[in-house]
């Protein structure tokens, strides 16, 4: 409870920076029509046109709250101008891509850890992966996907998983290496076979990296779903959302889209915080 | 020789670094007999943890033999023939004192009431019984390191190779687990090579003292400890006991000016 003076006051200092960066960035727009119509603008009347514009160039916080609660409470969720729809679809991709992100860089780990060949020659292209931007590589993703006749929820989830196994194989690689020398030379002297050490040793010794890597696994799947939304002509999801508001000018939409995606990730990281929190307690590792 | 749990003949083993061949032995030899209980005593690098390392196959010597139960160091590793208890306790966070004493069974493949047996056994053998379920970070660092002995005990090797075991506690829990090791190895007739820094400890402890020192790490003297098997702590002010403290001091003195 003592924390919640301090978060209430950095809330409030976000809201009043943003109020008035919407009258700040609005106004030009406020004093145009002004001029047309001939009117004389006082400080009030300019402060309340600049927070309640049909497209402004940064919406209010209400004038986003009201479009929230507009999408998400009001629409029927499996209406296509629900924004729970849209984020129903961009979870579903996330969560397959971070399933499939989390199971490719475990086995990577595994195999990097454990073969000195794959060390030396997967861990440099794991690297260079990450190094093209998502925004190049997407479309090509999609097209040959198609191409071989994959589409709809996969080829999103492909990007995601693209994203998502990085962090995974950092994480893993550490997270199996983290027992010590003596412990290994331990294993050794009880004549352990290599699959028990990994068992017995390797795994659970690496589950706190596991978890850390997954909360990163699971935004960058987020942002993998979205950004593969962007460019394929998706019409559901929340990319569909940010581009299409982008396209009409619709800023409100776009900002409800991106406080929904941000809302998405809170959620998705805290549920794996949680498990977190569950396993290593069970496992006796938090103390 | 016939009768040698331990046997080294002419053993070596050089260290390859950048600068120069280190000598971590050299033509060491030694029969450590069934039952004996045998410390290593020297200055850092004469080569005692090395020595250990090569009975239990952690190292592998450059020149002459070691056999262990008659065969070699890898076979009787591999016969699970020893015991081996490091300088940290090592037991793993996420298993509780029972599941890390269990842990060498089940990788052996015991049945689970057998493992549930042993490890009640061996708990009692350490003075652990009642803390089977508690994590190592709700025990003392002693009590760790016997869970850590009960470790090595649980599956009955006759050999027990203790790497300064009580080298990182202090000096009265390291008194009481002296006494304790000594009842235990009574109890169970182990063969034990222990290494340590400190002389009474290893006066104390043994009845075969081997004193070794550094570059090359060699054996400098071998001391038959005359003291009686049955050791109340008192006999550490007996002039017998100082006698002999006082020619291991000796030995490692000539051995660290030469």
């Amino acid at each position: 409870m003592k924390s919640i003076v301090p978060v209430l006051t950095i809330v409030g200092a976000i809201f009043v920076i943003w109020y008035a960066a919407a009258v700040w960035l609005n106004a030009d727009w406020a004093y145009d029509k002004a001029t047309r119509s001939g009117e004389e603008l006082t400080f009030t009347t300019l402060v309340a046109d600049t927070w309640a514009q049909k497209k402004p160039k940064l919406p209010a916080p209400h004038q986003v709250s009201a479009e929230l609660w507009d999408t998400v409470a009001m629409k029927s969720i499996t209406s296509k101008r629900s924004l729970v729809y849209h984020t129903w679809i961009t979870f579903s991709a996330t969560a397959l891509g971070f399933m499939l992100g989390t199971l490719l860089g475990t086995l990577l780990a595994i195999g990097i850890v454990f073969n000195r060949t794959m060390d030396m020659s997967v861990m440099p292209w794991v690297i260079a992966s990450q190094t093209i931007p998502i925004l190049a590589i997407a479309p090509m993703i999609i097209v040959v996907l198609n191409a071989v006749g994959i589409s709809g929820l996969l080829p999103k989830a492909m990007i995601s998983m693209y994203l998502s196994f990085f962090p995974v194989v950092v994480g893993m690689v550490k997270g199996l290496r983290s027992p010590e020398q003596m412990q290994l030379d331990q294993m050794r002297t009880w004549h352990a076979s290599s699959s028990q050490t990994i068992w017995k040793l390797r795994l659970p010794a690496s589950m706190p990296f596991f978890f850390t890597s997954l909360k990163i696994a699971m935004a960058a799947s987020l942002v993998g779903a979205i950004v593969g939304e962007l460019p394929t002509g998706a019409v559901a999801g929340l990319g569909a959302r940010l581009l299409a508001g982008s396209y009409y000018g619709q800023t409100i939409q776009i900002w409800s889209a991106l406080i929904m995606a941000a809302a998405l990730a809170a959620v998705l990281v805290g549920i794996i915080g949680l498990i977190q929190r569950i396993t290593l307690k069970r496992m006796g590792m938090a103390q | 020789m016939s009768g040698a749990v331990i046997s080294a003949n002419n053993l070596s083993l050089t260290f390859e670094t950048n600068d120069g061949p280190v000598h971590a032995l050299k033509d060491v030899s030694l029969n450590i007999e069934k039952g004996d209980f045998v410390s290593f005593i020297g200055p850092s690098g004469c080569g005692k943890t090395t020595f250990l390392r090569c009975m239990a196959d952690l190292e592998q010597p450059t020149g002459g033999t070691i056999t262990v139960n008659g065969v070699s160091a890898a076979e009787a590793r591999m016969a699970r023939a020893y015991g081996y208890v490091f300088q940290a306790a090592g037991l793993y966070p996420w298993r509780t004192i029972g599941g890390n004493i269990r842990l060498p069974l089940e990788i052996m493949g015991y049945s689970k009431s057998e493992q549930a047996e042993r490890a009640a056994r061996v708990m009692e053998l350490v003075e652990l019984s009642g803390f089977e379920k508690k994590f190592p970070w709700q025990l003392s660092g002693g009590m760790q390191q016997r869970a850590s002995i009960a470790r090595a005990l649980a599956f009955d090797a006759d050999i027990l190779l203790m790497d300064e075991p009580f080298g990182a506690l202090d000096e009265i829990v390291r008194d009481h687990l002296n006494e304790q090791l000594l009842r235990l190895w009574a109890r169970t007739e182990k063969t034990i090579a222990f290494v340590t820094h400190s002389i009474p400890e290893a006066v104390y402890l043994s009845t075969k003292i081997v004193v070794m020192s550094p570059r090359p790490g060699r054996i400098t003297d071998v001391i038959d400890s005359p003291l009686p098997r049955e050791r109340p702590l008192e006999i550490r002010e007996t002039p017998a006991f100082l006698e002999i403290a006082h020619r291991v001091r000796e030995g490692l003195r000539a051995g660290t000016e030469t």
